[in-house]
């Protein structure tokens, strides 16, 4: 299931539509939050922008691909856009499978493609300004890691 | 043709939407990029770095030597980041 919303989320009910079924052995989430990672130039609030015609179409091939390589019963991607601030959710990604792994690998799968193959940008307002935020190599070299 | 901007794009050229006309059937998407940095020299700035622009046709990212037809949907902007 895909959600792309600017209001937030309740973990604890996506919990409960993820182990509907009592196949179901194991759930595994990732949550993405904004963070205010600079004493020096505190990040005051961060914009998400998004290209709403792709977002969810993006957001629903990536899920399908999870669900290609894991035995996966039920997953979820939740990604909020719009003006965020420090603590705040971004992004939700909940797996569930019979057995952990499968569970565990697909989640991290989904949110490492999802963050740089799903179009959003982010727009970090800093003490000193606003910057957009750049690709991070490491994201990068995350998906092709999953080859 | 119409070509969507979005994250620094968007705000270095100042507009969110480009339209322009296409003599040719198809152009690459390479060839519309140098079409479009012909345009003001806020689009020249903006595009003159290829490596960190990407491209969207029909809602799929497409490499620089993808043809675009007239009627397809563009979308111009730098690399993701989501999550």
């Amino acid at each position: 299931m895909i959600k792309v919303q600017k209001h937030d989320f309740d973990v604890n009910k996506e919990l409960k539509l993820l182990s509907n079924k009592t196949n179901i052995g194991g759930i595994s989430f990732f949550v993405g939050l904004v963070r205010d990672d600079s004493e020096k130039d505190r990040c005051h609030s961060m914009t998400l922008q998004h290209y709403p015609e792709m977002t969810e179409r993006m957001l629903e091939q990536i899920e399908r691909e999870a669900q290609t390589r894991w035995n996966i019963i039920n997953s979820i991607i939740i990604h909020r856009y719009g003006k965020l601030f420090p603590g705040d959710k971004i992004v939700l990604v909940g797996t569930s499978s019979e057995h952990r792994k499968e569970a565990i690998k697909a989640c991290e799968f989904l949110i490492d493609w999802l963050k740089t193959k799903a179009p959003f940008w982010k727009l970090e307002e800093r003490e000193s300004g606003s910057k957009w935020v750049e690709e991070n190599v490491k994201d990068v070299e995350a998906v092709k890691n999953w080859k | 043709m119409n070509i969507k901007y979005f994250s620094w794009l968007r705000d270095r050229i100042g507009i969110e939407e480009d339209d322009i006309e296409l003599e040719l059937e198809s152009i690459s998407v390479k060839e519309l990029i140098d079409l479009l940095a012909k345009k003001s020299d806020r689009h020249f700035e903006a595009l003159k770095d290829t490596s960190i622009i990407r491209c969207a046709v029909n809602l799929e990212v497409v490499n620089f030597d993808h043809k675009i037809s007239k009627n397809d949907e563009v979308a111009l902007f730098p690399p993701m980041t989501g999550g």
